[in-house]
């Protein structure tokens, strides 16, 4: 029974990495780049979340909506002023500059809600039977898993079956050709940081719900832990987010409720090691050879 | 002087540059025109140059993004520290005892980055750095549960699996002292550093580095970047000289954390995590890729720049932020390369855009 209760704790964790991998892989397969400021996005969601709540005193589905809608428009915005203009240029010059941003948002953050901790109240709480209670089943887990799934399904129908989605596969594959195809590059590039801003939105409120406390740093540990389980599964692929996401919050919760609370972390980045060494594209990524 | 290599010009350059800012800053000292706080800056400004430019080798010279500096640097500082208080009585003398504490320092990271260097080396690119980026996460939390102290006998290792052992579990004799006390770090440790043994470990990662660049090592490890399978065909061991590349930087990152570890009384190993790799790869960066001066001048600058900010108070770091974002935006964009262009004659377009 305790297992079954680490195992629930592990697998809604894992749903919060796997949402956030989730924006984490689509920004990665698209523009190349290792968005650092995605985990800061994910703070800016859960404090807009907790502001709406408590000073304007907004519905928990109103505050959620209007966290999405100001970390969209916050993604775009850094995206065309900080990553546009580098679009040529090297990945590490790219990388500083995300890093860049990463400090900005951090630093604005502390500036305006200050770095006491902001105490949460769950935005995703309801009441549940006395049965799943006693499992160590939370609504916040419920409400993480399900959204988790349904993201899930809803990006890969998305990537697959729509004309933008079309465009994304495109410009992952070829920017140039897809140009030459008539796909606006640029626009194409904006989505995917609109969606993925939004789904850091959604995972910040998420993660608020289950943690409780709130710091212009709650996003930078979460941040990498995602980046991990998107490169654990194959960065640039959306199911290997999904399962890559799931199985570190397990292996997580496993290793600090069966080995270490200390060593956890550790325990993560180490099953990351062996993983990469077995498999050096990770789980599902694609392997692609080197040519002369 | 004609009949020298432009290289070699650059290389003389460098050292007499730093050699130069030495004595003007030990001459201000000297006649006390510094500041309390800036002579604070002295020693870590050393060290973060010397992390930049053992940085650099790896990521400019061998063209592989390393996100977990700081690990080494922690490994350095913590075996450094272990070595100095276990030694006081050894070795009375106390700029001695740093040199040895330096070595030791440089020796266990340089077996850490080896070992760590068999599997990161087998990867590339994005997931090589996530790798790196990991092994900086995991040396940072097995130093947080690692308990070591010193009597008599000799030292003492407990390591803190559970979290419930303290320092009494090291069943230390009358005499003896905790030197790493877990999450808590070092404490107490008796400060060695100096300005000039910081000057002198800068002289020696500089003529080090620069030398290893200009030898054939370094131009092997230079093409293994630039082309790898070009490299393999001429017959150029890649695994080898990039490891020589990897565990070189480790072991002088290590010296650099063993004289960082010696200039605080107390230090904890919170205090080399992730931000602290990521602050010594923006120095390399905005100093230029495989630049060596350039890391130099980046890691001084960049080091004091949020110090002396610090009259803005919360502003400081949110100013930093713009900087960097801004050089970054300008240095990359064409049609101020353009005008600078224009301005200054270039000799030649700059190549490293891979």
């Amino acid at each position: 029974m305790v297992f079954f209760s680490y195992l629930i704790s592990g697998i809604s964790l894992g749903s919060v990495y796997a949402i956030i991998a989730l924006g984490y892989t689509m920004v990665y397969g698209i523009a190349k780049m290792l968005n650092f400021a995605h985990g800061d996005v994910i703070m800016v969601g859960g404090y807009i979340c907790y502001c709406a709540m408590t000073y304007l005193g907004l519905p928990a589905i109103a505050s959620i909506l209007l966290s999405m809608v100001v970390c969209t428009v916050l993604g775009v915005v850094i995206e065309g002023l900080a990553y546009r203009p580098l679009r040529q240029a090297g990945s590490l010059a790219v990388l500083i500059t995300a890093i860049g941003v990463s400090y900005f948002l951090q630093n604005a953050a502390q500036l305006i809600w200050g770095v006491t901790p902001k105490i949460f109240t769950s935005a995703v709480s309801f009441p549940l039977p006395q049965g799943l209670t006693d499992l160590g089943i939370s609504s916040e887990a419920i409400v993480t898993v399900v959204s988790c799934v349904v993201i899930m399904i809803a990006l890969t129908l998305f990537v697959n079956h729509t004309r933008m989605g079309k465009a994304m596969r495109a410009c992952s594959e070829d920017k140039g050709a897809a140009q030459l195809m008539g796909i606006n590059v640029n626009r194409t590039i904006s989505v995917t940081f609109a969606i993925g801003s939004a789904l850091a939105a959604i995972a910040g409120v998420l993660l608020c719900s289950s943690y409780t406390t709130l710091m212009p740093t709650t996003g930078s540990m979460p941040g990498i832990k995602a980046f991990t389980a998107a490169v654990f599964g194959g960065i640039g692929s959306i199911p290997g987010a999904f399962i890559g996401g799931l199985l570190l919050g397990i292996i997580e919760a496993m290793a600090k409720a069966y080995i270490s609370t200390n060593l956890a972390n550790a325990i993560v980045f180490a099953v990351l090691i062996v993983v990469l060494l077995v498999r050096p594209s990770g789980l599902l990524g694609k392997y692609v050879p080197e040519k002369v | 002087m004609k009949n020298l290599k432009k290289t070699t010009k650059v290389d003389f350059a460098t050292y007499i540059g730093v050699t130069l800012a030495f004595l003007i800053v030990s001459v201000l000292q000297g006649r006390d025109m510094l500041t309390n706080a800036m002579a604070s800056w002295l020693v870590p400004v050393c060290c973060f140059i010397v992390m930049a430019v053992s940085l650099n080798l790896v990521v400019g010279i061998s063209g592989e993004l390393s996100l977990g500096h700081a690990g080494f640097m922690s490994i350095g500082a913590f075996s450094g520290i272990v070595a100095s208080m276990s030694l006081s009585e050894a070795i009375p003398l106390a700029p001695l005892r740093l040199a040895v504490a330096m070595v030791v320092g440089a020796a266990c990271a340089a077996v850490a980055g080896f070992l760590i260097g068999i599997p990161v080396l087998r990867l590339r690119g994005d997931y090589l750095a996530i790798v790196t980026l990991a092994f900086g996460q995991i040396i940072k939390d097995l130093i947080t549960c690692l308990l070591v102290g010193y009597d008599k006998r000799g030292l003492h290792f407990v390591f803190n699996l559970d979290g419930l052992r303290s320092v009494n579990d090291l069943h230390l004799e009358e005499g003896g002292v905790a030197i790493i006390k877990g999450a808590q770090g070092a404490v107490g440790v008796t400060k060695l550093a100096s300005f000039p043994a910081g000057y002198i470990l800068v002289m020696i990662a500089l003529v080090v580095v620069l030398n290893m660049i200009r030898s054939r090592t370094g131009r092997a490890i230079m093409a293994c970047r630039d082309n790898r399978i070009a490299a393999e065909s001429v017959g150029i061991n890649v695994t080898k000289y990039k490891m020589i590349a990897f565990v070189v930087s480790a072991a002088l990152a290590g010296a650099a954390g063993a004289l960082f570890g010696l200039s605080y009384s107390g230090l904890a190993s919170s205090r080399f995590d992730f931000n602290t790799s990521i602050m010594v790869l923006v120095y390399v960066v905005l100093g230029g890729l495989g630049n060596i001066w350039g890391s130099v001048i980046g890691a001084a600058v960049l080091y004091i720049l949020p110090e002396a900010l610090r009259e803005f108070a919360d502003y400081r770091m949110l100013i930093y932020a713009i900087v960097l974002i801004l050089v970054m935006l300008a240095t990359n964009n064409d049609q101020l390369k353009a005008l600078v262009g224009r301005i200054i004659p270039r000799r030649k377009e700059a190549e490293t855009n891979g």
